[in-house]
């Protein structure tokens, strides 16, 4: 039943798009005024894709196996949670959040954007519904989530156990808060350029998505990120892996747009610049649901290999983009009522450098995680880019880059001098000082790493400075820059002295190392609702004599019949502790992998601490 | 003559294309340096010679062919045609099983023996590595 009316809603959704298009171009060519026609369809269309997803998660939770999305990722053993999150956790239905956030956008926006012409909403408004339109035909013809099932199965068959987990349950609500806040960017960008109309006004309130966006995106690489560290034991936070690579290209992109809306709503340069950036962060987007939804990549996000979809994807891409290049190059005029004079030392070039740089470490990433998919249809060759490609490529830039934020904040508009700035330079001396003791005591390589440390160092010591001098001045930019030199420093600390210790043992035997003994004590059985645990009891003792008990757990699910090592990880403020056990189908020994990981939880601490900036600088142009 | 303003329009643009080509150059050369190529088991028999860079093996792991001691795992990969016998000291992904699909990463020892490094994890029960389904598709 739930289903049923899911789907009625779901179609109702897409004729009402038609009536939204058709009384937007009536208003459009008319009247003067905003016709609150379209406004009240908007929401009515919203209203009715809400609906159609609360079916959805109804037949979820109902376990409704005469649903076919539902038979395919659910189970009546499950926990009330997961199924309800098993609702996204699948290609169909995730599609259809999607749609939810596109709806729920252009909703939020109509209301917000009350001050602006009437002309430019009516615009945004249809560029939007386009690309609704293209989604509402991508659901309904290649991934519809209401399809039947003939006689109706007794039980489902279960969601991934991978994905039964609290942070994941949030991480595709989250991330696609973020990427289709993108949407909104592009389709108010190519509505300004349309109009002419790119002002500082307009820099002013589209600021205001970039940051929601870019907030949210953070946020969801983040959780994206902590899952994978805890949940696929593979102890770390990032591993080029390319779905992580096609999260992080639209953060690239929508990070320097972000940087140039700053310089736009003060001066009005760049523009090309922000067009450009604006498009391309949402194609960016829309590459990655492409690259993840086709199975092309192979990952956990593979829901589904149908060549049918990653086609369709790749059309409407193809039209998205062919269109806004013609609004560009049609109706973009440049315009030299602002001639481009700053001078070379200012905040202006400062932030063209980090656009500079931004730009190169996309391309790097761009490139790494395309080419070997360019490669194999041309040539059938089979190829992966591992990790060192990308630190190889992006690592040593860090240094200028890190050293231009630090320095950047500081120079004036248009034209700054170097007087007064002498304390710059006795801090990279601080640092590069203070670095080189610490480099030499670790006793490793010492040039790039005292350098690269010494230029993290200069933008957290600088970073620190202003919190004290500049009072309440520049607050965001200020604690999310603090934060990314957090990053980078926890990063780098993290690589310097992780340690790392893979054996196989079977029980009751004993591990010894220089460092540590790891003592394998017993095993014990838990029975849970939908699996059977072994619980796996440890003992690692370090040359001090200090005593830590690990438990890592193996799962046992019963549907669908998935093996799942939970890692034990003992956290405190500077180090993590984190041990996965693994069993070898009809083998005696376990595989185990303990790690110790430094300063981790700064590593997720400093991420929060950056979007907090973002959120900060949000909250303070709304009190406006 | 040109005025000023020209002139440092075209260093200006003259500096962005120089860093643009060799941005591009430092791309390509050290993804040259850094990509891993894949095989089969059966495209490893034909190969000319061994060579010293990384290289991936997929396939099947034979049934009853995994033995594990204290320091290393020893399997066979197979795709049905031949096989490579595999020597890995390292963490394995939960679903590395006898029978289901694998993709080792590491250095070849000569024809019959691989010195893995690394043994990718999959996540899903259906999941084969579409190397493997491919190796399988041509037999």
């Amino acid at each position: 039943m739930a289903s049923l009316i899911g789907s009625y809603s779901l179609n109702l959704g897409f004729c009402i798009s038609f009536l939204i298009i058709f009384y937007s171009v009536k208003n459009f060519r008319n009247s003067n005024i905003f016709d609150n026609k379209i406004a009240l369809l908007t929401f009515l269309q919203f209203f009715f894709v809400i609906i159609s997803f609360l079916g959805l998660i109804l037949s979820f939770v109902n376990s409704d196996f005469s649903n076919e999305t539902v038979f395919n990722h659910s189970h009546t053993t499950k926990p009330l949670f997961y199924k309800i999150s098993g609702t996204w956790g699948n290609h169909e239905g995730s599609l259809l959040l999607w749609l939810l956030v596109l709806t729920l956008f252009i909703a939020i926006f109509l209301l917000s954007s009350k001050k602006q012409t009437k002309k430019y909403r009516i615009l945004t408004l249809m560029f939007q519904q386009i690309i609704i339109i293209g989604f509402f035909i991508f659901i309904i013809k290649t991934s519809n989530p209401f399809n039947y099932i003939f006689p109706i199965p007794n039980q489902g068959l279960g969601l991934n156990p991978i994905l039964q987990d609290p942070a994941l349950a949030i991480h595709p609500p989250i991330l696609y808060l973020g990427y289709v806040g993108s949407s909104i960017i592009f389709s108010s960008t190519l509505a300004a350029t349309t109009l002419n109309d790119i002002s500082i006004d307009w820099a002013k309130h589209i600021k205001q998505w970039v940051l929601i966006s870019w907030i949210f995106l953070t946020l969801g690489i983040l959780l994206g990120s902590i899952w994978a560290y805890y949940e696929l034991g593979w102890g770390g936070f990032w591993f080029w892996d390319p779905v992580e690579n096609v999260s992080l290209m639209p953060w690239l992109a929508l990070t320097t747009l972000l940087h140039c809306i700053l310089v736009l709503e003060k001066k009005l340069v760049l523009t090309s610049w922000v067009i450009v950036l604006s498009i391309s962060t949402f194609t960016l987007s829309m590459c990655g649901t492409f690259l993840v939804r086709s199975g092309i990549l192979n990952s956990v996000h593979t829901f589904a290999n149908d060549p049918e979809r990653g086609l369709y994807i790749l059309i409407f891409l193809f039209c998205l983009i062919f269109l806004s290049f013609f609004i560009f190059f049609y109706f973009h005029k440049i315009e030299n009522k602002s001639i481009n004079n700053f001078f070379w030392l200012s905040k202006e070039t400062s932030i063209l450098i980090n656009n500079w740089f931004m730009m190169y470490f996309l391309t790097v990433v761009l490139i790494g995680t395309i080419y070997p998919i360019f490669l194999e249809v041309i040539s059938s060759e089979k190829i992966s880019v591992g990790p060192p490609f990308y630190h190889k490529l992006i690592v040593p830039f860090l240094i200028p880059f890190l050293l231009a934020m630090a320095i950047g904040p500081k120079l004036r508009w248009i034209k700054s001098n170097l007087q007064n700035k002498l304390y710059l330079i006795l801090y990279l001396i601080i640092s590069f000082l203070l670095s080189a003791l610490i480099i030499k005591s670790l006793g490793i390589s010492f040039l790039l790493n005292t350098v690269l440390v010494s230029s993290a160092f200069y933008l957290f010591l600088i970073t620190i400075r202003d919190f004290f001098t500049k009072k309440f001045k520049n607050l965001s930019q200020n604690i999310a820059h603090f934060g990314f030199s957090l990053l980078i420093l926890s990063i780098l600390f993290n690589n310097f002295l992780s340690t790392e210790i893979i054996t196989n043992l079977k029980i009751g035997e004993t591990y010894e190392s220089e460092k540590f003994k790891i003592s394998f004590e017993n095993i014990d059985k838990k029975n849970e609702k939908n699996f059977q645990a072994l619980i796996g009891k440890f003992n690692i003792e370090n040359k001090n004599g200090d005593n830590e008990s690990l438990q890592p757990e193996l799962r046992i699910y019963n549907q669908p019949n998935i093996v799942t090592s939970e890692a034990d990880i003992k956290t405190n403020l500077f180090t993590d502790k984190f041990m996965t056990m693994n069993l070898v189908q009809n083998q005696d020994y376990f595989n185990i992998r303990y790690q110790i990981k430094p300063l981790m939880i700064w590593i997720w601490f400093s991420v929060l601490l950056i979007s907090f900036g973002g959120l900060l600088s949000f909250i303070r142009k709304y009190e406006k | 003559m040109y005025g000023r303003k020209v002139k440092l329009r075209f260093f200006f643009v003259l500096l962005i294309l120089i860093t643009l080509i060799l941005s591009i150059y430092l791309i390509l050369k050290s993804l040259e340096d850094n990509v891993v190529y894949f095989q089969s088991p059966s495209e490893i028999k034909v190969l000319a010679e061994i060579g010293k860079k990384k290289i991936r093996v997929g396939g099947m792991v034979k049934n009853n062919s995994i033995l594990i001691e204290a320091k290393s795992i020893k399997f066979v990969i197979t795709d049905f045609k031949n096989e490579i016998n595999v020597t890995y000291s390292g963490a394995v992904p939960n679903l590395f099983t006898e029978g289901k699909g694998v993709v080792a990463e590491g250095f070849l020892k000569d024809k019959n023996f691989f010195l893995a490094t690394k043994i990718l994890a999959k996540h899903d029960e259906n999941y084969m590595p579409p190397e493997v389904k491919a190796a399988l598709e041509e037999k």
